[in-house]
């Protein structure tokens, strides 16, 4: 069986700046994959690869089908992807923006029940479902924008820097979820983290990239272990 | 932006233009220069658009008022006061000038749409108090000017006036002025980290580029030989604009060719639309009403999406590549385009 | 005391039609951010239709009305696909030239197609008054009013309780968010821009019957109001755009009963330094609140 999500050789690039030398990555079903790597490395540039936020070459191959070129065609096989800066729609509200994370489901009664299931777990969102999205938290936003995700049922979790700006008690109920929805319901992800210490606590793999390439991959333990990993990016 | 700069193709297409200028009205007949003079007062009154859009990157729909109060300074002046028409240029430009620069204050409290939707209603109200003021400005059926030109005369007032104004617009934009407007163009943010007080740049930008419309506006109505609201209504504006773009945003050479484009393709559009008769077939008639303005405004969407840079770019990219073969002989023109373009 | 209510009404129907058109501008501002100068003359064009389905081609009034609608919203859909799509990595510049060539191309096709002397669009809508007491009310005003409300009805129900609507907004909001929950943005757009030529529509095949005759130049003074109503509530604000179309169009109207030197050709220019007037003491507009601007 061929790994839900395969790159092979992927470029890309950012008019005449290249952001990409060629990475590949595999994420099979069902597990938690952390994407390490200092500033500029290329992390966030291999996650729009995949969704097709920007324009690029190579193998890239979902659930054995050549990926769309386009935000929308990946959506639509099922890659949910939280971007940079969470990319809320600060001026509509809490509820309309989980409504729109089940944009392309037709199933209107399991949509109904997710939101009930989603919002028992996080009751606050119920209480506030009126209020913009623009005026929550950073942290309450990272939170909606993964119920948010979750709407979408996704086959494929994206998530760029979910730790940026929040405090690291919200980081972790965060990535407490993360791995509970892993655990529990099988969530495929694929986590772009500078805080590697977390991402490596949360994934079972993780890929190194540096300049715009996989310089080091292998299990999370391994990685945890590694002294060049340990030296420059776990700060022990 | 290379206008500017002094280029070998810009001084070869200035002088060759203003040969053409003086050689003209040998081979034109009197009609064609007296188009020619109304290409002459377009061509001022969109340099002073273009130091506004391809400059300061200020859009304006209202360079037709511009042009107005330009128009009835002159026939105000000469008609009613004796004044010498040409004598009565500076003071157009300078009122319409003045006008300019007050509109641009309040102008300035606006972004960038709003300053285009207020100069929309610039040559609609001043329409209006044409109207509503017959006794001063001789109302909507205007009066006719003492002195009626013909072609020829009216050429040599307007081209020598153009030609003064063609260099005093290049001498402003070469300084520190010009290197504010651009800067303003680029970003604002920028401008004011930089220095540039973005208020007065701005307010300057629509001051200079209305005296430009107002001399080209008095002009007008010294060919014309009478002052009338009509020819100044909100059509012009638009066609003043259309004009700097097809002639290249940002260059002011190409200016002459947005100003023949709008006296000339009213005239040809018949005859445009007549080509396209016959491999297609139409039902409608060439010559009716309303059919040169539809030839203007395919044109432009054309130009938008084939050559943005305007008839200036297309030129000078264009002699470009004519450089390139002269300096080149045959067999190194292909590599060396191919290794330019990847330095790039 | 019965003049005032009279011009009160006239005004209310004659805001309504610049509330319509402003509304379009608005819709086609928040999805793009550009201001579609062609806006006017789509409405113009619209309403030739309109005229030329019920005189050459024997429609009814209403039939031609909601046929009219139907057509405008396709070619709305169409111009911004076709037109607008290609230029918009050109930048904001370009695009709006591209709606003023729009402008001038409409205007031009307009005289063309249909010659550009006067026309007369028979409308059940225009016609006499009620008297209540000594008030005579104008029935014209009073449906024009009530079409442009069953409008902004209907939009504003289609904004919020269907998920087209929703989509629309998020793409407004955030495009490239909503590209990535599967929104087709330039779906969006084309649906918007369709939207505002039906919108525009209503406003000239209203505004036609209100002018008695029309040429191929009879909306350009309303643009003028709808961009100046537009601009009262903030260029972004659809509640904004209508009550600016309803203040301007009752404010003129008194003004212009009331004041011996607003004669009907000094209605414009006194519009306008209302206009700038406002915008000196609130630049954001009426109920514009103002943007943090990076300046």
């Amino acid at each position: 069986m061929p790994p839900l999500l395969e790159l092979t050789e992927v470029h890309a690039r950012y008019g005449q700046v290249r952001a990409l030398h060629g990475v590949s990555l595999a994420v099979e079903e069902g597990e938690v994959v952390a994407l390490l790597g200092a500033n500029g490395a290329g992390k966030t540039t291999t996650l729009r690869a995949i969704s097709g936020m920007v324009a690029r070459d190579g193998g890239l191959r979902f659930d054995g089908k050549a990926l769309p070129r386009t935000p929308e065609g990946s959506a639509r096989l099922g890659i949910t992807h939280v971007p940079e800066g969470r990319g809320i729609l600060a001026e509509l509200t809490v509820w309309e923006n989980l409504t729109m994370g089940a944009y392309l489901r037709r199933d209107r009664k399991a949509v109904r029940g997710d939101l009930d299931a989603i919002s028992d777990e996080l009751p606050w969102l119920r209480d506030r479902r009126g209020q913009q999205a623009g005026t929550l938290s950073g942290g309450e936003q990272q939170m909606l924008a993964l119920a948010r995700a979750r709407m979408s049922r996704p086959r494929l979790l994206l998530l760029d820097e979910p730790s940026l700006g929040l405090a690291p008690l919200v980081v972790r109920e965060f990535f407490g979820l993360v791995r509970r929805l892993n655990e529990t319901q099988g969530l495929t992800v694929l986590v772009v983290e500078q805080n590697a210490n977390i991402a490596l606590d949360v994934s079972s793999r993780a890929y190194l990239l540096e300049v715009g390439r996989v310089a080091l991959s292998g299990s999370s333990d391994e990685l945890q272990r590694h002294e060049g990993v340990r030296s420059s990016y776990l700060g022990y | 932006m290379s206008a500017l700069r002094i280029s070998p193709w810009g001084v070869g297409a200035t002088l060759a233009g203003a040969l053409a200028i003086v050689l003209l009205p040998l081979v034109l007949g009197d009609t064609h220069e007296y188009r020619f003079a109304f290409v002459g007062c377009y061509f001022i009154a969109a340099l002073g658009l273009q130091i506004l859009t391809g400059y300061a990157g200020q859009i304006s729909l209202g360079h037709s008022g511009f042009m107005m109060i330009g128009a009835y300074t002159t026939g105000i002046l000469s008609i009613d006061h004796g004044w010498n028409p040409l004598v009565t240029l500076p003071v157009a430009g300078l009122i319409a000038g003045a006008g300019g620069f007050l509109f641009g204050f309040p102008a300035l409290r606006l972004r960038g749409v709003y300053l285009a939707l207020a100069t929309f209603a610039i040559p609609i109200a001043l329409a209006a108090f044409v109207k509503k003021y017959p006794g001063f400005t001789g109302g909507g059926s205007g009066k006719p000017m003492d002195q009626s030109l013909s072609g020829h005369e009216a050429y040599l007032r307007t081209w020598p006036i153009a030609g003064v104004l063609f260099v005093v617009a290049w001498l402003l934009l070469r300084g520190r002025l010009g290197r504010a407007f651009r800067t303003v163009r680029e970003s604002e943010i920028a401008a004011v980290s930089s220095g540039v007080n973005l208020a007065l740049t701005k307010t300057l930008a629509f001051g200079i580029s209305a005296f430009f419309a107002g001399v080209g506006g008095g002009l007008f109505t010294i060919t014309f030989g009478y002052l009338s609201p009509v020819p100044f209504d909100i059509t012009l504006s638009i066609l003043l604009l259309v004009g700097v773009v097809v002639g290249g945003l940002g260059s002011l050479i190409g200016v002459i060719f947005g100003a023949l484009f709008i006296e000339y393709v009213p005239l040809y559009a018949p005859d445009i639309l007549g080509w396209l008769e016959k491999p297609f077939g139409s039902p409608l008639d060439p010559k009716r009403a309303g059919a040169p303005a539809a030839v203007y405004g395919f044109i432009l969407l054309l130009v938008l999406y084939l050559v943005p840079s305007g008839v200036a770019g297309l030129l000078r990219s264009a002699l470009r590549f004519v450089d390139r073969r002269v300096k080149l002989s045959p067999t190194q023109v292909a590599p060396q385009v191919s290794s330019t373009r990847r330095e790039a | 005391m019965s003049q005032f209510v009279q011009q009160l009404v006239a005004g209310l129907g004659e805001g309504a039609i610049y509330a319509s058109l402003a509304l379009a501008l608005v819709l086609i501002y928040r999805a793009t951010h550009i201001i579609n100068f062609a806006q006017g003359e789509m409405g113009m064009f619209s309403t030739y239709i309109a005229w030329a389905l019920i005189t050459h081609h024997g429609f009814g009034f209403w039939e031609a009305f909601f046929l009219t609608i139907g057509i405008s919203f396709l070619g709305g859909a169409a111009i911004q696909q076709v037109v607008i799509r290609p230029l918009q990595r050109g930048g904001e510049l370009t695009v709006v030239m591209a709606t003023i060539a729009l402008l001038v191309i409409l205007n031009g096709l307009a005289s063309w197609i249909w010659q550009p002397d006067e026309k007369l669009l028979q409308s059940p809508l225009s016609g006499g008054t009620w008297s209540i007491g000594d008030v005579a009310i104008p029935q014209q005003s009073v449906y024009d009013f009530l079409v442009v409300l069953g409008c902004v009805i209907l939009l504003w129900a289609f904004f919020n309780f269907t998920k087209l609507g929703l989509a629309m907004r998020a793409s407004a909001v955030n495009p490239a968010a909503s590209r990535l929950l599967g929104v087709r943005v330039q779906v969006m757009l084309a649906v918007g821009w369709g939207l505002a030529a039906a919108l525009s529509a209503v406003s000239g095949m209203l505004a036609a019957p209100a002018q008695f005759v029309f040429t191929p130049t009879f909306m350009q003074v309303y643009i003028v109001y709808a961009f100046a109503a537009a601009v009262l509530g903030g260029i972004e604000s659809p509640v904004g755009a209508i009550l600016g179309g309803l203040s301007l169009g009752v404010t003129i109207n008194l003004l212009g009963t009331y004041v011996d030197f607003i004669t009907p050709e000094m209605e414009l220019p006194v519009a306008l330094a209302i206009l700038l007037i406002v915008l000196i003491l609130r630049p954001a507009g009426l109920v514009g609140r103002v943007a943090v601007r990076r300046v």
